[in-house]
């Protein structure tokens, strides 16, 4: 296998890419999955919901590859499931904003915009990738984010550039999340190696493009762009808000209480 | 020991198992066996999945696995393939005319989001859906209900003409 020929210190950093990007498709996944049986109407019940079930499976595939990879580092390797289920918040990677709260469905959309264009980006460099796993992965999973993306933003726009309510909404929702998008671009040791090897872009070359589409998707809805420049950050090094616990409580539940249980 | 079923042999039996979500269409015609091979003496039979996360599969994997083992095979490996991602572009003819009469519009070629969101802003500004005609009554006054159907492989359309709800296999 490819992954042989590389350095362990390279294969070490491409399994931190890969539980940072997984973890944030699985905790995404987890809080829009949350919404099914309470969305506003029954056809954004099962777009969400169908949503969520992109997410997950593109975790599978994220997850799945770090923990095949683990195992060339320590002979254990972990599947997607274990990785899932038996980590503690410490050692997951996802980004602040997507254990936020969901909210109302304006603040969830919002938040699923902010993080779908950045997933957009993402993913387009991430289909170069030096690393032919990781790129494989990648061209799947962007198909699937094109619907994403088109979805949220349409919404945004048609909730933003909606009646008073919806556009008060969509204002608020945009204010209370803003300061949780900057940690998708704060680039670490990490991600400079994985950059100067071709495997992952660095975060910050990502933000320009992204900045695109959001300021112009944001413009169209007749919202304002929060002034703030201050940015929440911590768990892409496994610093956490105590909402991610909550989310492990439910998610990992079963596991805990029965070890290996299966279905 | 009988001797090992021919290449063709495995293929017409694949194109006998059908998609679990959508029965009428076969494994074959939707365009997710990517190849069948001996290794040695054992069959592979090489599976793209459609959407990462579908539910579908597990149960697609488990039905190839017991038709094929139903007709005798006893070596058997699946493979999963993800490169290059499976494209409705691979649903066969014979598959899209099963899909219309299923009341399932098939999947418009050339029209899959591609990731030119703010060339496609005005078009969505204006809720401009593609024009498909209703599977039954061949209206072409539908419109876009939610670009997700009962399935991730689907939008749900209704028709204006006969006020039916119906779904459109999606472009990916």
């Amino acid at each position: 296998m490819a992954q042989q020929s590389r350095p362990p210190s390279e294969t070490a950093d491409v399994i931190e890419l890969l539980l940072r990007t997984g973890d944030n498709t699985l905790v995404l996944g987890h809080r829009v999955s949350e919404w099914c049986g309470h969305s506003p109407v029954l056809e954004e019940d099962i777009a969400l919901a169908n949503s969520a079930l992109d997410l997950i499976g593109q975790t599978q595939l994220w997850l799945g590859l770090a923990g095949e990879l683990e195992a060339l580092m320590n002979g254990q390797a972990r599947t997607a499931d274990q990785l899932a289920y038996l980590r503690d918040a410490a050692q997951f990677r996802n980004v602040l904003l997507v254990e936020r709260p969901n909210g109302d469905f304006g603040q969830t959309l919002m938040r699923q915009f902010l993080f779908d264009a950045w997933h957009l980006e993402l993913l387009k460099t991430l289909e170069n990738s030096t690393h032919p796993r990781i790129a494989e992965i990648a061209a799947k999973a962007i198909k699937e984010v094109y619907y994403h993306v088109e979805r949220s933003a349409d919404l945004v726009i048609r909730l933003g550039d909606g009646s008073d309510e919806s556009h008060r909404r969509m204002q608020a929702a945009l204010d209370d999340i803003w300061s949780y998008a900057g940690e998708l671009f704060v680039a670490d040791a990490y991600d400079e190696r994985l950059a100067a090897a071709g495997i992952a872009p660095n975060p910050a070359d990502l933000k320009p493009k992204w900045e695109q589409t959001v300021l112009r998707v944001l413009s169209e809805a007749t919202l304002t762009v929060p002034a703030g420049t201050f940015v929440h950050k911590g768990g892409k090094r496994g610093i956490h808000t105590e909402h991610l616990g909550f989310i492990l409580a439910q998610m990992q539940f079963l596991q805990r209480a029965y070890p290996g249980a299966v279905w | 020991m009988t001797p090992s079923p021919s290449l063709d042999q495995v293929w017409q039996w694949l194109d006998e198992v059908k998609d679990p979500e959508i029965p009428v269409i076969s494994l074959t015609e939707l365009g997710i066996i990517r190849a069948v091979r001996y290794q040695d003496d054992e069959l592979v039979v090489t599976v793209t999945p459609t959407y990462s996360g579908c539910p579908a599969t597990g149960i697609i994997n488990l039905d190839i696995e017991t038709a094929l083992r139903g007709h005798g095979v006893e070596r058997l490996r699946l493979e999963r393939q993800l490169s290059p991602p499976w494209t409705t572009d691979w649903i066969s003819p014979s598959g899209r005319d099963k899909l219309l009469a299923y009341g399932i519009v098939p999947p418009i070629d050339g029209t899959a989001a591609d990731g030119r969101l703010l060339a496609r802003l005005d078009a969505m500004a204006t809720g401009r859906n593609l024009v498909m005609a209703c599977p039954r009554c061949r209206s072409t006054a539908t419109e876009k209900i939610s670009q997700f159907g009962s399935t991730p492989c689907k939008a749900s359309y209704r028709c204006t003409a006969c006020l039916e709800p119906f779904d459109y296999f999606k472009c990916i």
